[in-house]
């Protein structure tokens, strides 16, 4: 468990959060800019001062109750932000060394080799910062967090400062960080993409509080949060490959046995492989009786679990249970009232769009 | 071609020049760093008085120090009860002097050079288990090393050319504390223009050789960006 307490009064907003975090997976902080998010990552990696408490699995990094505060070179984090922070003066391979060497022997859990690997940096090694792409860039600044073999990796906005072309090149490399090594992330973000990419547990701030936290599922398909997210409001699935459609290039996605399988565009993944699908409320309809004669091939059997009024007064989102899973669909108020919408409906969810993430 | 006289003055000139930077290097470093990272709302105040030997008078800075070191001046009470007899005119007072009127030459530059370096840098080596001394010396140092030349050039030309604070403090004793400066005066004085031109020529020389070292040195690097 990531424990913490944190309170800071500050100009303009007063941060005031409890956290507990689990000690695996991405868990991202997300809000809008000025939220608090940054300082609380900062203030679990000491370089902030506020007041509180953090614990991460025992170890007490800080503790205002029994002045205790471990400063931030005797804790043991990886830090990435937006803008790198690679050392101008040092190559590639002495930017990798710094921490390396300032860790005991005894801590080195993670190889040099197997971080440039995973990073695939491989080549850069040679190189001066100033020679690097933004992409390239970033992935050094990974590398050099992790080369301290961290118990915790803090990552601040680590893709904002890259046009998508980068962010689409460093993707992969943190998909892997997640699946390869078994290091608890900390992810502050305010791209819900990247949210719905990579985190297992969300946290949501605003004005410097914490308004909801829970694993990410759980959390995207609750009706009173999508103020938060806006139009990218939408459930994430996870599943695995059932099958390959040849002939139309279409791969199915199991999320729930029969229950709940999904055919999306197929991006060569081998059947079996677990995937993560993103479906946008906006991309969901629904129908009271299975429809033929419609271009939609996604049509999910379930049942209506909750009925809420979206942020416009004209919409109205709807929680739909499909076997284990959950599907959110935003309609207008006057289409759930002509359709008679009621918890404890049968309806078939029609999906325009499933988006495949990994 | 010189006289002994004059290549005493010329050694004694490059002595009193180099202890000076290199005292100056290891007290205004860390004045730089406060002064580059401080919040202290007592900041200005500080500065300022860094700054001071810029806009003062050679000759007001020699007063103050003359009777601060004399013999009914407080340092100059001190320096003769720890047994160091009285700083003006001698050696050690001119150093003394040199300190506090070049201050502002090494100290401003290394101030810029060290402001420059960004801290978010600094905390990243924090972040990889580098101590506040560490960070220091492994990171600050090396990215603020132009700072460090132009703050060395600057401190020891500035020393070398010193004229007012010298004859206040040191005077004019062969060997101890007769410089350059005072030495071309002298020539002057006596209307010995050709050995005055030699030695000023030469300073003049000093003088380019070493600023046109220092923007060679200090030159910035081409930096290469894919293309």
């Amino acid at each position: 468990m990531i424990e913490a307490r944190l309170v800071l009064p500050r100009r303009g907003f007063a941060l005031d959060v409890s956290l507990s975090l689990p000690e695996r997976g991405v868990t991202a902080l997300f809000g809008p800019s000025g939220c608090g998010k940054t300082t609380v990552l900062r203030a679990l990696a000491g370089l902030e001062r506020a007041a509180g408490r953090v614990v991460l699995g025992g170890e007490v990094w800080q503790d205002d109750a029994a002045s205790r505060f471990v400063p931030t070179h005797e804790r043991s984090i990886g830090y990435v932000i937006q803008e790198a922070a690679l050392f101008p003066h040092l190559d590639v391979r002495r930017n990798l060394a710094y921490g390396l060497k300032r860790i005991a022997a005894a801590e080195r859990r993670i190889a040099l080799d197997q971080v440039v690997d995973l990073l695939g940096i491989g080549h850069l090694l040679e190189r001066r910062p100033e020679t690097l792409s933004g992409g390239e860039r970033q992935r050094v600044a990974i590398a050099r967090a992790l080369a301290t073999s961290p118990r915790l990796l803090l990552m601040d906005e680590p893709l904002a400062a890259l046009d998508a072309q980068r962010k689409a090149e460093v993707l992969p490399y943190l998909d892997r960080l997640h699946e390869e090594l078994g290091i608890p992330v900390v992810y502050v973000t305010h791209s819900i993409d990247e949210v719905a990419r990579l985190a297992d547990h969300l946290v949501l701030m605003d004005a410097g509080r914490v308004l909801a936290d829970g694993p990410l599922a759980g959390m995207l398909a609750r009706l009173d949060l999508p103020v938060a997210f806006g139009d990218d409001a939408g459930v994430v699935l996870d599943g695995v490959v059932g099958d390959r459609d040849e002939r139309w290039q279409l791969a199915r996605l199991d999320v729930d046995g029969e229950a709940c399988r999904l055919w999306a565009r197929d991006q060569g993944l081998p059947v079996g492989r677990r995937v993560r699908l993103r479906v946008l409320a906006r991309d969901v309809s629904l129908t009271r009786t299975p429809q033929t004669g419609t271009s939609i091939g996604n049509q999910l059997r379930g049942s209506i679990e909750a009925i809420a009024d979206d942020e416009h007064p004209a919409l109205a989102l709807v929680r739909v249970r499909v076997g284990s899973a959950a599907v959110v669909a935003r309609l207008t108020r006057r289409s759930a009232h002509a359709l008679e919408l009621a918890v404890g409906m049968p309806v078939w969810a029609q999906v325009k769009t499933v988006a495949l993430m990994e | 071609m010189l006289s002994l006289a004059e290549w005493s003055a010329i050694r004694l000139t490059a002595e009193l020049a180099g202890l000076t930077t290199v005292l100056l290097l290891i007290v205004g470093t860390p004045m730089a760093w406060w002064l580059a990272r401080t919040r202290s709302p007592a900041k200005p105040v500080w500065a300022a008085l860094v700054a001071m030997p810029l806009v003062l008078p050679p000759t007001v800075i020699g007063f103050y120090l003359l009777l601060l070191m004399g013999p009914q001046g407080p340092v100059g009470q001190i320096t003769q009860s720890l047994g160091l007899g009285r700083l003006p005119f001698t050696f050690a007072g001119l150093v003394v002097a040199s300190v506090i009127y070049s201050l502002p030459f090494v100290v401003q530059p290394l101030q810029q050079a060290f402001e420059a370096v960004p801290e978010r840098t600094i905390e990243a080596a924090a972040t990889l288990r580098a101590s506040p001394w560490d960070r220091f010396f492994s990171v600050a140092v090396p990215l603020a090393r132009p700072g460090f030349v132009t703050a060395s050039v600057l401190g020891f030309a500035h020393t070398v050319g010193e004229f007012g604070v010298v004859l206040m403090i040191g005077g004019n004793i062969p060997d101890k504390t007769r410089v350059l400066s005072v030495a071309i005066y002298d020539h002057v004085e006596a209307t010995e223009f050709a050995q005055a031109h030699r030695l000023a020529a030469g300073m003049v020389v000093f003088a380019l050789v070493v600023l046109v070292a220092l923007y060679v040195a200090n030159r910035p690097r081409r930096e290469v960006r894919p293309a």
